[in-house]
């Protein structure tokens, strides 16, 4: 049975219609030509498709579209407009952050996610967070410097407070 | 072609489960198993949306959480912090961050895997399972919930509604997972540990283990053991030894029955002399 | 020598922009305009003879699907790479699970897989040789003997009489596993036929994820025999390779072609990743025996290695990988008597091909842990016992080359140590690992490795090679980078508009660089062999000077003055008449002139030869030289890993682009390690069990070091502006260093990958025992 199903995508109401179970990535990358999500693995381990569910990270592959009824979605398109990009996928560019980009539009959607919460996070925090989207390229290295600058950054003009150091798990 | 519902209410839900709906909640398992198949489901049933599933608070029962609670809620709930920690930290090394704020506490007991990392976690929290179909509702203590490998008591037309956990709850909760990798990894072995700590010794232990069989299993012999004297170095090295001697795991793609068998035991032990270095509070 | 106004430079890459905001074209990103979908029907059986293929219920699950065997690929039915033993479809026999026995094409995707699942075929399984150890027992498919896929053999000096004399000779057996690459994008194919008037099929532009459209390109006209204009290969966006995408792409674009001149129409194949895990290349597995004569102050006498490799099924590369193993056999280290002997054995997995390293990171952990070995046989640190014998210059290697340039041996070894102040820390984990109590409390280790690895194609490969660069002035007076270089990840567009800017003496931005487009650019070689910014660097600054100086002659015309006297820079002609920008001097050449192409062709050094009947010569014309230094802390109950702080010392010559030249020795080592610790390919019945990514780990972001990375250069004169290869470097050393590490935290030493948890638990017992 397909059916309509109504949500916000990147700010804008729409209406897709399809299976239920349809992968949200699919419809994504299919039925909306919004490509910048990948298909990396299937099954929730590469981070690759993860856009924001109401905010929160996710991996669109793992999200069938009649629970997306009603919500938001901002994929990586969403992130940037009209040419202006934001300053995290401007330092990701600059230092080294991306190299095949295969990951490039999971990691920056999820380091969004983080960095909504946490202005200036730690590197704990980043490698923690950022640890549901594989890289095979950069080592992860040139990613932490990126969110770094981005944070000496904000740091320095004052729009994040540095965060207070998180209580160890163990 | 696959009929699909959204309820907002039990009631709703409950004409859709005769029917047979697959239930979808968290969907970080089901999603994978689906596109890898290719099957197709005649029902499914959103549980997402149901407003008897959402929430978590205190109530004269004790801490209770919504089957739909997401393991980024668990971690982010002051009660939970306050009253569960050792399911705060069960909930920090489920998947990464994409899949917490996805998968949910009634999502990963309703799939019983042997490895799921909550479960041993609500063992140890003596937790009960308050379930309703459409004959009612009824709640299973959760020692009681797995009948065998990926089996429940819980039937195709139920759902989880809640996990009610007592409170007080022990004063001492510890969770270790042995996973594949620093992140994002399946367990090799989970430990979850809660006690009272009385004079020298434990009480009330409850010691439980996933990915050593079956089910996530509770090591009645073990918590006996912990719970008989003085906790003590040698009381470590005695539970790490019958843990050794009585748990029989497999060998699988993750793992080896051996180190499983050798880790599970060294990381009781370890947990036992953490104890012993950490004043009462 | 130029103004460097780009070189040495971190410049953002040019396609970083399209990366971040998702809008880069990758093969499933482009439009399907209507295609069919190819699906593989594969083997579940590691060794079987085919006794039936029937295809027939194909056409009754879905009309318009497209079923292909063996039989309809024609007789040229093998991929044209070393020797032709690697079939498109199999016939007869199937040698590996997963292996392509049919192809389906249908509108859709789920059609395609639907339809696929209608293909019938019979087996009369057979049993297969699935390791090297069953492997040393023979093949049935040789009749018991064993099937040798390569060999290769060098000899130094007198190794016997070395022997003989020796004042302590130590012996060690290594091991390696495969490796899954592990590229986020998997792979993917399109593939666009072409007919004549007559419906006549004339040839296939194929657009894929891929390091060699040559290769690919090849493979296709000797599949249809045809000439080279009849085929035409693109580079999409490529989502990584790691060697991955350099022999395995010739075989789904075989597919897609197929499947496309069947069809009539366009085909598109994209590998599910479990599909790619199970059917493409991996990593050799090896096993290296090594027995080394040392006089007792350390100094290596003799080496005699005997290098194993995992061939897997086919031959693919393995030859190659053979020799480039053997010739990195005995490390970075000078000895005067080395026989080295190698072979590829067959077995019944999928062929093991090209991974980055190309059977060096084998043969370097292998003699980084034999170094190990030595240095506790003779109570020396593994520091001292690497800067005894570590090359320097002047010193000859194993196959006579006398390294003349560019050494740096010691430099990256005491660098490293400094930095990490690793005789120290040594020490003290060693006292602290004698006082510790069995509290669970980490154990901390550090450990180095020093390694080396040759830049561009071994001995006469890049003379056979005969590679070519050109650089064209477009008619919007961009100066266009032509080569078949691909970017698939390592930032190639962005160096080589670094280099060709500074060899034209023009602004970044006056520089662009063409797709990797068969029909468009000259072949200037695979992109592989940390050979892209060395050997194809080089050709494109030759050209680009050409260019450079044929619009200062013409300046020069314009001005009547002599041509030598006008040179460009920063952008500007400058004469003593005055200054012309560069544009106006080109608007008005080609205005005058038309097309302005300028083309260099590889020239091999004159004092340069390599004999590869005695395997004597120059096996490298450069090396790059790197030292790996890992601290680790070792839980003691459960042996997990976390890597606490990775240093690397790497001299590549000239650095083009500091980020993306550390971003390279960052990603590279990073596999290595996880190569060292965690990637694990297990088997079972010859079937992958690590076949998704929830069993196939590689390190996360939570798994990973804090890494400091340290560039010195040290220039060769073989490369553009001194720069060497980089590539593949920094795979050679994670391991051994990891593997040194573990052994300085928990005096358990390893001489296996994985360091699995499970695997250093196995040895404490068998420690324990002793």
């Amino acid at each position: 049975m397909s059916a309509t199903y109504a949500f916000t995508l990147n700010g804008q109401p729409i209406e897709v219609e399809g299976p239920p179970m349809a992968r949200l990535l699919d419809v994504l990358r299919r039925d909306l030509g919004l490509t910048g999500s990948k298909d990396g693995c299937g099954e929730g381990e590469c981070g690759a498709c993860t856009v924001l569910l109401d905010g929160e990270a996710v991996c669109s592959c793992l999200v069938p579209l009649f629970q997306v009824e009603g919500a938001s979605i901002t994929t990586v398109e969403g992130l940037s407009s009209e040419g202006r990009i934001s300053e995290l996928q401007r330092v990701f560019a600059t230092e080294g952050g991306a190299q095949c980009g295969a990951c490039t539009p999971g990691m920056i959607v999820s380091l969004r996610a983080l960095l909504d919460r946490h202005p200036a996070p730690t590197r704990a925090q980043v490698r923690e967070y950022a640890s549901g989207t594989l890289c095979r390229c950069t080592g992860y290295e040139r990613i932490l410097r990126a969110v770094e600058v981005l944070t000496d950054q904000r740091l320095a003009e004052g729009v994040a407070a540095p965060e207070a150091r998180e209580p160890s798990s163990e | 072609m696959t009929f699909a519902d959204s309820p907002t209410s039990l009631a709703e839900a409950h004409e859709a489960l005769t029917r047979g709906a697959i239930k979808v909640a968290g969907a970080t398992d089901l999603m994978v198993v689906d596109h890898a198949t290719l099957r197709e489901h005649a029902s499914v049933l959103n549980v997402l949306g149901i407003a008897e599933l959402q929430g978590i608070r205190l109530t004269p029962d004790g801490l209770d959480l919504g089957a739909a609670s997401t393991f980024t809620r668990i971690r982010q709930a002051e009660e939970v912090m306050r009253h569960a920690p050792v399911l705060v930290e069960a909930a920090r090394t489920i998947g990464a961050a994409q899949i917490q704020n996805r998968a949910t506490l009634g999502g990963n007991i309703a799939n019983a895997s042997p490895a799921g990392d909550s479960l041993p976690a609500l063992l140890t929290l003596n937790a009960r399972i308050v379930m309703a179909g459409p004959a009612g509702r009824r709640t299973v203590a959760y020692d009681a919930f797995h009948t065998g490998y990926r089996t429940t008591v819980l039937c195709a037309d139920e759902l989880i509604e809640r996990v009610i956990v007592p409170l007080p709850t022990p004063a001492v909760q510890i969770f270790k997972k042995v996973g594949t990798r620093a992140a994002q990894a399946i367990s090799k072995v989970v430990v979850a540990l809660s006690a009272n700590r009385r004079e020298g010794a434990l009480t009330d232990v409850r010691l439980a283990m996933g990915s050593i069989a079956a089910v996530p299993t509770r090591l009645v012999e073990v918590e006996a053991l912990i719970s008989s004297g003085p906790l003590n170095p040698d009381l470590a090295d005695r539970a790490a030894a019958l843990i050794e001697r009585t748990i029989a795991p497999i060998d699988d793609v993750r793992s080896t029955a051996e180190y499983r068998r050798h880790v599970a035991g060294r990381i009781v032990r370890r947990i036992l002399l953490s104890i012993l270095e950490t004043p009462p509070a | 020598m130029q103004h460097l106004n780009a070189v040495g430079q971190s410049v953002p890459r040019p396609d970083g922009l399209a990366k971040v905001t998702g809008t880069a074209l990758f093969l499933d990103d482009l439009p399907e305009n209507g295609c069919f979908h190819g699906v593989t029907v594969r083997s579940p059986h590691a060794s079987a003879l085919i006794q039936s293929i029937d295809g027939s219920l194909v056409a009754r699950a879905d009309a318009e699907a497209i079923v292909l065997v063996a039989a309809d690929v024609g007789p040229r039915n093998s991929v044209h790479l070393i020797h032709d033993d690697w079939p498109i479809l199999a016939h007869g026999r199937v040698n590996h699970h997963g292996e392509a026995v049919a192809l389906v094409a249908a509108p859709t995707l789920a059609r395609a897989r639907a339809a696929a699942a209608a293909v019938r075929v019979e087996y009369e399984v057979q049993a297969p040789v699935l390791n090297l150890d069953q492997a040393l027992e023979g093949d049935p498919r040789t009749n018991g003997e064993l099937n040798i896929l390569a060999r290769c053999e060098v000899d130094h000096g007198d190794v016997d009489s070395a022997f003989a004399e020796a004042d302590v000779i130590v012996e060690g057996e290594y091991a390696t596993g495969h490796q899954e690459h592990a590229y986020i994008e998997p792979h993917g194919i399109m593939a666009t036929p072409r007919f004549d008037s007559k419906g006549v099929f004339t040839g296939v532009e194929v657009v894929g994820s891929l390091q060699c459209p040559y290769y690919v390109h090849e493979a296709l006209c000797y599949l249809f025999d045809m000439e080279g204009s009849a085929i035409r290969v693109l580079q999409s966006v490529t989502g990584g390779g790691f060697g991955g995408k350099e022999d395995y792409p010739d075989l789904i674009a075989a597919h897609a072609a197929l499947l496309a001149r069947a069809c009539g129409r366009e085909v598109k194949i994209v590998y599910e990743r479990q599909e790619d895990i199970i059917a493409t290349t991996k990593r050799h597995p090896s096993h290296i025996r090594h027995r080394t004569a040392v006089k007792r102050d350390g100094t290596l006498v003799a080496m005699d290695i005997h290098v194993l490799l995992d061939g897997g099924a086919y031959t693919t590369l393995s030859p190659v990988v053979l020799s480039r193993s053997v010739l990195h056999a005995a490390g970075a280290y000078s000895c005067p008597n080395v026989r080295i002997r190698g072979r590829v054995l067959a077995t019944n997995t999928a062929p093991n091909g090209a991974f980055r390293g190309f059977g060096a990171p084998q043969s370097l952990f292998a003699v980084e842990r034999q170094m190990d070995k030595v240095a506790r046989a003779l109570s020396l640190s593994p520091y001292e016992v690497r800067s005894k014998n570590a090359y320097r210059e002047g010193d000859v290697t194993p196959t006579g080359q006398v390294l003349k340039e560019s050494v740096s041996a010691l430099g990256v070894l005491e660098r490293a140590t400094l930095a990490t102040r690793f005789r120290r820390q040594r020490s003290a984990n060693e006292a602290a690992r004698a006082a510790r109590q069995d509290d669970g409390r980490p154990l901390l280790g550090i450990g180095l490795s020093l390694f080396w690895h040759g830049s561009g194609f071994t001995g006469n490969g890049e003379r056979r090679m005969m590679s070519k660069g050109a650089v064209r002035l477009r008619p919007d007076l961009k100066i266009e980078v032509l080569s078949s270089s691909t970017d698939f990840g390592q930032g190639t567009e962005g160096i080589f508009r670094q280099i060709v800017a500074d060899a034209c003496g023009v602004s970044l931005d006056d520089v662009v660089v063409h797709v990797p487009d068969t029909a468009a650019v000259p072949d200037s070689g695979p992109t592989v062999a940390s050979r892209t910014v060395m050997v194809v660097g080089r050709l494109l600054r030759r050209a680009g000077e050409k260019l450079s100086f044929a619009l200062g002659a013409f300046a020069a015309q314009l001005e009547g003055i002599a041509p030598v006297s006008v040179v460009l820079h920063d952008g500007i002609f400058e004469t003593e008449q005055g200054t012309t920008p560069f544009r106006e001097i080109a608007r008005r050449y080609l205005a005058l002139h038309g097309p302005l192409v300028a083309e260099a062709t590889f020239e091999p050094a004159p004092d340069s030869a390599f004999d590869e009947t005695t395997y004597q010569g120059d096996a490298y014309a450069a090396y790059g030289w790197g030292a790996c230094v890992v601290e680790v802390e070792v839980d003691p109950d459960t042996f997990a890993l976390r890597l606490a702080k990775l240093t690397t010392v790497s001299d590549v010559g000239h650095v083009i682009h500091p980020v993306m030249c550390a971003g390279q020795v960052e990603g590279g080592t990073l596999q290595a390690l996880g190569w060292g610790y965690l990637e694990e390919m297990k088997m079972k019945d010859g079937r992958y069990l690590n076949d998704r990514f929830q069993t196939y780990l590689i390190p996360t972001m939570a798994d990973t070091p804090d890494m400091e990375t340290i560039l010195i250069e040290n220039p060769t004169k073989h490369g553009p502006f001194g720069a060497k290869g980089v590539g593949e470097l920094p795979m050679d050393g994670g391991a051994p260093a990891l593997l040194q590490a573990i052994e300085n935290a928990t005096g358990i030493c390893l001489s296996a990958i994985p360091a699995t948890p499970e695997r250093i638990f196995e040895a404490s017992k068998i420690k324990a025992e002793s």
